[in-house]
């Protein structure tokens, strides 16, 4: 066991041995290293003026990603290289192409927002070296402004990427290979074990590397707190001001992160995030783009995985309606055992689920879809983009000459748990597949739901706009280019 | 010569800490370094709205990690009072009632902020319940008391020309409030001194007020106490008076441990503690022509004021001023009601209850367009005030150009405004292509609106239409300029150093722009009321040419040269024949004893107001501006977009259009925040349960309009002789966004072929919208079923 961790913060190796269960990286770098260019505005992953990137090495490549430095466990970023505002320049030590594009645009007012919203387009620049206006908006949906109504920053962005010598213009493309090499120096198969002495007690942090000492440790502390992205997690520190006196960080165990597939699955470790998962998905199920891209900001995608979402069991969780209505299921791993079991068996009620102590999850099973399956999702929420669903569905119904052979569609929003409309469902099986019988299903969810009215949405709205959903679905899937895809003639 | 300076007046140049900003290097009260032995104070606050209080148990927290301390009243050496308009109804703490959930009962000070927040939990409040008073309604059934006077504006006899009006309708129409969400939270930071000296850095738009609560409150003079700040994370009216509580408790505490003390709360306490803009009902009686004239209106303004007055009193007046918006009322009667209610106090937020009248004056439009079945636009250019041609020429008399407040419109442009912007967007065409849409596509519905905005400039307070002014030249001839008003986003210390640049033709770069400081300046106005350039930037130039008028009569005697050949060129002076740089002749004055320091000072002339009587020209001039806004609703879900949005604002001669389009912009986007997605909700024990961005959703960038033309109207001029002839900005464009609101009414309106008037509430999320399409179907199948 090693009992430090590593980051390399901007050009400044570090090595920490003192880190609390509660300390955040925000907090590091404001209190601690006096970097007071990124702000704190919300402390819960909302607003992004905390925005800083993490770079980490996957294999051979640098992979930058924007993170949420409020809710980012410091803990967390043994071997990562943080790249803050006030490491952002240009070659002539002025500024940064960014940077100037943001000036010569008027693209800040109170400037308060604006170190984390030039991070997140920096990090956007990183993949996308010409960016359409869709993709920058999808890279600010974790950045909020309430200065300048953001079409000046848009312009700004776009303009950067208009100069002829981008994206060679970016000094820090030179320190690319040094960081690589540091990186790579700090690499060990060695689980880390960080202690320090809290207000309450001992704080204990565990980073497994292999799954046996993740299942060691779980079975030696029951009682500690799975930490992947901690975009919830993280807010129990911030929000609930909850003291973790054991933490076991279990994104660094290779086995949990792996995707891969087999002829009937897709198969998604436990600690994949939305980032790493989507581009798979969307092989599969090209269909849920728009659904994925309004999960959470482009920081939250990144740092989040779906297994949190899943082992969180939020009523809610953007992405357990859809997998339950796909049929996913998942294992569950523990020192003792191993066991798979359907996910929607896994939420048993408001805030319990079937997990045992020492238990924790291993991986996601995605069923394929047949050339008969027609998939959707769809959530409500009061703003588009970055915000909790009132009602979030997903939809997966077989269809054979027009007929509907199974039906499988599953609510959040709608009750205690992610949960089947099973009455709905029943409404649907061997009839046609016509507007009429969906929207005969869809009054059969009074039978299955009896939603709550809360600050995202009243019960009356949620019940009919979680019906008016089934038209939708009719009208998206009925359309003649679905029947050619699906292989049906279309009359 | 004048176009080699770079940064005078008129120019477009970027704000004077853009660089700063993008670089993360502009610095915020939160991020001055910290002497070592600083503690952090946090506030212990009611999980109670309303109740006697029985006891509060503080052993808890005593105890807890870190603990230094724990102030409550009885350690107030001064006054338990932080009521900015001196109605003593606002403690520092409470002590007898909880009056609203998130009330500061008490302050713990830790050595660590993380510790302090945690032991501020650790309270155990016990309050005698009592059901509280949460919203307007209930408000009204329960007569709750005003927090303030309410106001009343009359001109004409309402109910005799209601009664004979050729058709009269009542309505009731409800508009929400909005929460600030200043990027930056509150923030105080106290450093203690000697004797009764107190420092604070504090982020607020109102250095002069934090002063004078701080001396209220710890029982000192105010000579004793500094409040500065550099500059705000965003301030839109929450940074006014909300600043106090933070600031006096940081004070305080600094005071009594002798150690530095900083005060930060939470966002989600910020949210529970400060105040926010009221919400509204407004009850009206209507009567109009079959053109669409209004010929009087009778309408209650009811406001949730919240737990104490603070700035209601003026927040409602102000609704009253702006409830004609840009028309004209024949006969009119309109009277606020600023109830008291067990939430958190309300309070000023860009537009001061003038978005709320300027929104009802539109809904009176929208009510008498379905009932005529027309084009609003037809009944809004029916009803406008005359313009200033027409008063000018005669062709129409001063008194149908009455305010309901007895002000004569003079300078009104809006008709010019308006056809300009009816052509540039071409909203005829539009309108009808959306009708058209409207009719074939069952799911996709559409809507256009224009909505004008005629938004009155000056505190209504009429002493607050001050402000000062200190300037230095230095011996190199670099000048450092302070003046009053504080730098919160919107580029105020940017303008004036513009003005001041260009009084002495220089590069901008010549001119330090300090934070606002109470030992530099002393009784500020708040930086509000869109006024910081207009009294500032008078002030400063006030204080300039005082300084030029001792450089020429020196220049003058010392060159032995006629003061009128004395000129000031980029960089240079000429005097007589000769060309020196400005350093030179600032040297040669300093070497003459010339005294290079001046205040500047200005007040704003004409205006004049008496409450009592509701009558006078509160308002110095107005500022004007139009937008056009599309929408598409999807009628599953009541979701939508803004496709295109087209504004033409007036700011006069825009002192920088550059920074004068981002306050457009930002305004018009804030307001639509407003009247869309940001929605704030109180469960039914009072607490709020949107508190944080997680919960109460401004918009993103994803939400603007996929079209967004923005144009200043750079032919007007302002009528009076204001700085430059330029006009206010900060916040008459956030009225814009109702032509966002209106689009999504008309979109809405189509569901009964626009024959009923929908009973659309702001803000219009998506579920209230599905909801308005619901019951206009089915008054549309009730009207058919009749026929």
């Amino acid at each position: 066991m090693r009992n430090c961790i590593h980051i390399l913060l901007n050009d400044q190796p570090n090595m920490l041995q003192d880190v609390g269960t509660g300390e955040m990286l925000l907090d590091f770098l404001r209190q601690k290293k006096r970097l007071t260019g990124s702000k704190e505005g919300c402390a819960e992953g909302d607003c992004g003026a905390c925005t800083v990137l993490v770079g980490r090495l996957i294999g051979k490549e640098l992979l930058y990603e924007p993170v949420n430095g409020c809710i980012r466990f410091l803990s967390s970023l043994d071997g990562c290289h943080i790249v803050t505002i006030e490491h952002l320049r240009g070659y002539d030590g002025q500024l940064h192409p960014i940077q100037q594009a943001m000036l010569d645009h008027h693209a800040s007012q109170c400037g308060f927002c604006t170190p984390g919203i030039i991070m997140a387009l920096y990090a956007l620049w990183m993949r996308v070296a010409k960016p359409t206006r869709e993709q920058i908006e999808q890279a600010l949906q974790g950045n909020l402004c309430r200065c300048t109504g953001y079409e000046p920053i848009i312009k700004a962005a776009q303009m950067v990427t208009q100069a002829t010598d981008w994206p060679r213009s970016d000094p820090l493309l030179e320190e690319r290979q040094r960081v690589k090499d540091q990186l790579k120096h700090w690499q060990d198969d060695s689980s880390i074990a960080l202690t320090k002495q809290g207000d309450l007690g001992k704080e204990h942090i565990f980073i497994p590397k292999n799954e046996a000492d993740l299942a060691e440790l779980y079975a030696q502390y029951p009682d500690a707190t799975l930490i992947a992205g901690a975009t919830d997690a993280g807010l129990w520190v911030t929000k609930f001001l909850k003291t973790l006196p054991t933490l076991i960080h279990i994104g660094q165990v290779p086995g949990l992160k792996r995707i891969s597939q087999t002829k009937e699955a897709l198969i998604l470790g436990a600690t994949a995030s939305y980032e790493e998962a989507m581009p798979v998905l969307l092989d599969h199920f090209p269909m849920l783009k728009d659904y994925l891209l309004r999960i959470g900001g482009w920081q939250v995608r990144s740092m989040g995985t779906i297994g949190g979402n899943i082992a969180n069991g939020s009523p809610i969780g953007d992405m357990p309606p859809i997998l339950i209505a796909l049929g996913a299921s998942i294992t569950l791993k523990s020192k003792q055992q191993e066991r798979e079991i359907e996910l929607e068996n896994f939420f048993l009620d408001y805030g319990k689920q079937d997990r045992q102590p020492g238990e924790y999850l291993h991986a996601i099973q995605i069923p394929l879809p047949s050339d008969k399956s027609h998939v959707t999702a769809y959530k409500i929420s009061k703003r588009r983009d970055e915000d909790i669903s009132s009602v979030a569905v997903g939809f997966n119904l077989i269809i054979k000459d027009k007929i509907i052979q199974s039906a499988h569609i599953a609510f959040g929003g709608m009750a205690g748990i992610p949960k089947r409309a099973s009455h709905a469902e029943q409404a649907l099986i061997n009839k046609p597949f016509t507007q009429e019988n969906m929207i005969k299903a869809a009054e059969k969810l009074t039978e299955d739901f009896t939603p709550l009215s809360d600050m995202r949405a009243s019960a009356a709205y949620r019940m009919k706009v979680a019906q008016n959903l089934f038209r939708r679905f009719y009208l998206e899937h009925s359309a003649p280019q679905m029947d050619d895809k699906t292989g049906e003639a279309a009359q | 010569m004048t176009h080699a300076l770079k940064g005078i007046a008129h120019q477009a140049i970027p704000h004077d800490s853009a660089a700063k900003h993008v670089t993360g290097s502009a610095n915020y009260a939160d991020d001055i370094p910290e002497p070592v032995g600083t503690l952090h104070a946090y506030l212990g606050l009611a999980d109670q709205a309303c109740g006697e209080i029985i006891a509060l148990d503080l052993s808890e927290v005593q105890k807890a990690p870190g603990v230094v301390g724990i102030l409550q009243a009885k350690d107030i050496p001064g006054h338990n009072d932080i009521s900015p308009t001196g109605l003593k109804d606002e403690p520092v703490f409470a002590t007898k009632r909880v009056e609203f959930w998130g009330q500061p009962l008490f302050a713990v000070v830790a050595k660590s902020r993380d510790q302090a927040r945690r032991a501020a939990k650790l309270a155990k409040l016990d309050v005698a319940k009592e059901e509280p008073c949460l919203t307007i309604e209930e408000a009204k059934k329960r007569k709750q008391p005003y927090v303030s006077p309410p106001l009343k504006l009359e001109r004409g006899e309402a109910q005799d020309a209601l009664s004979a009006a050729p058709k009269r309708l009542q309505g009731s129409f409800k508009v929400g409030g909005q929460d600030h969400m200043y990027l930056e939270g509150q923030i105080a930071f106290a450093l203690p001194g000697e004797d009764e000296d107190v420092e604070v850095y504090s982020s607020t738009q109102h250095p002069s007020e934090v002063q004078h609560m701080i001396a209220h409150v710890l029982g000192i003079a105010s000579h004793s106490v500094t409040v500065s700040v550099r500059r705000m994370g965003g301030g839109f009216g929450g940074k006014e008076t909300q600043m106090n509580l933070f600031a006096v408790v940081a004070a305080l505490a600094a005071k009594r441990w002798n150690c530095p003390v900083k005060l930060r709360p939470d966002r989600d306490d910020d949210m529970a503690i400060t105040g926010k803009r009221h919400d509204f009902v407004i009850d009206y009686d209507l009567g109009f022509d079959e053109t669409g004239k209004i010929v009087a209106l009778d309408a209650d303004f009811a406001a949730r004021c919240g737990y104490s007055a603070d700035l209601s009193g003026p927040v409602t007046d102000r609704a009253l001023f702006h409830a004609d918006n840009a028309y004209f009322y024949p006969h009119v009667t309109l009277r606020s009601h600023p109830y008291k209610t067990n939430t958190v106090s309300n309070t000023a937020f860009r537009g001061f209850g003038g978005p709320q009248g300027v929104i009802a004056a539109e809904r009176f439009i929208e009510e008498i367009a379905y009932a005529l079945n027309k084009d609003p636009l037809e009944i809004r250019k029916a009803n406008l005030y005359p313009s200033s041609e027409s008063l000018e020429t005669g062709e129409i008399v001063q008194t149908k150009a009455l305010t309901p407040y007895h002000q004569v419109v003079e300078d009104n442009i809006l008709h010019q405004l308006i056809e300009e912007l009816e052509h540039s967007s071409d909203y005829q065409a539009r309108r009808a292509a959306i009708i058209k849409n409207n009719q074939t596509n069952a799911l996709i519905k559409k809507g256009i609106a224009l909505t004008p905005v005629k938004f009155g400039i000056s505190f209504t307070a009429t002493w607050y239409n001050q402000a000062g002014c200190l300037l230095h030249i230095y011996r190199d001839g670099s000048i450092q300029l302070n003046h009053g008003g504080t730098e919160m986003g919107q580029g105020l210390n940017t303008k004036v150093a513009q003005i001041v640049a260009e009084a002495f033709q220089l590069d901008l770069k010549r001119i330090k722009i300090t934070k606002t400081t109470t030992e530099k300046v002393p009784n500020t106005s708040a930086t509000a009321a869109s006024s910081g350039t207009d009294l500032n930037g008078m002030a400063a130039l006030n204080a300039a040419n005082k300084i030029k008028d001792r450089l020429i009569v020196f220049a003058a005697d010392h060159w032995n040269v006629p003061s009128t050949s004395i000129d000031f060129l980029p960089n240079h002076v000429k005097i007589g024949d000769e060309l020196i740089p400005f350093a030179s002749l600032i040297e040669a004055a300093y070497m003459a004893r010339i005294q290079l320091s001046a205040t500047g000072f200005y007040k704003t002339p004409k205006i004049h107001w008496d409450r009592d009587k509701g009558q006078g020209r509160p308002f110095y001039y107005f500022a004007y501006g139009a937008a056009v806004s599309e929408v598409s609703v999807d009628c599953l879900t009541g979701e939508y977009k803004v496709e295109r949005t087209d504004i033409l604002h007036d700011v006069g001669q825009s002192l920088n259009p550059a920074l004068d389009k981002g306050q457009v912009e930002g305004a018009f986007i804030q307001g639509m925040g407003w009247l869309t997605s940001e929605e704030l909700c109180w469960d039914a024990k009072g607490q709020l349960r949107t508190h944080a961005p997680s919960t109460y959703k401004i918009p993103l960038a994803s939400d603007i309009p996929r079209i967004f033309n923005v144009d200043l109207a750079d032919w007007s001029k302002a009528k009076e002789p204001t700085i430059k002839r330029s006009k206010a900005v900060g916040e008459p464009p956030f009225m814009l966004a109702i032509s966002v609101f209106e689009a999504l009414s008309m979109a809405v309106a189509s569901r009964a072929d626009y024959q009923i008037c929908p009973r659309l509430e702001a803000p219009a999320t998506p579920e209230r919208i599905l909801l308005a399409m619901e019951e206009l179907n089915a008054k549309k199948d009730a009207k058919g079923a009749q026929s």
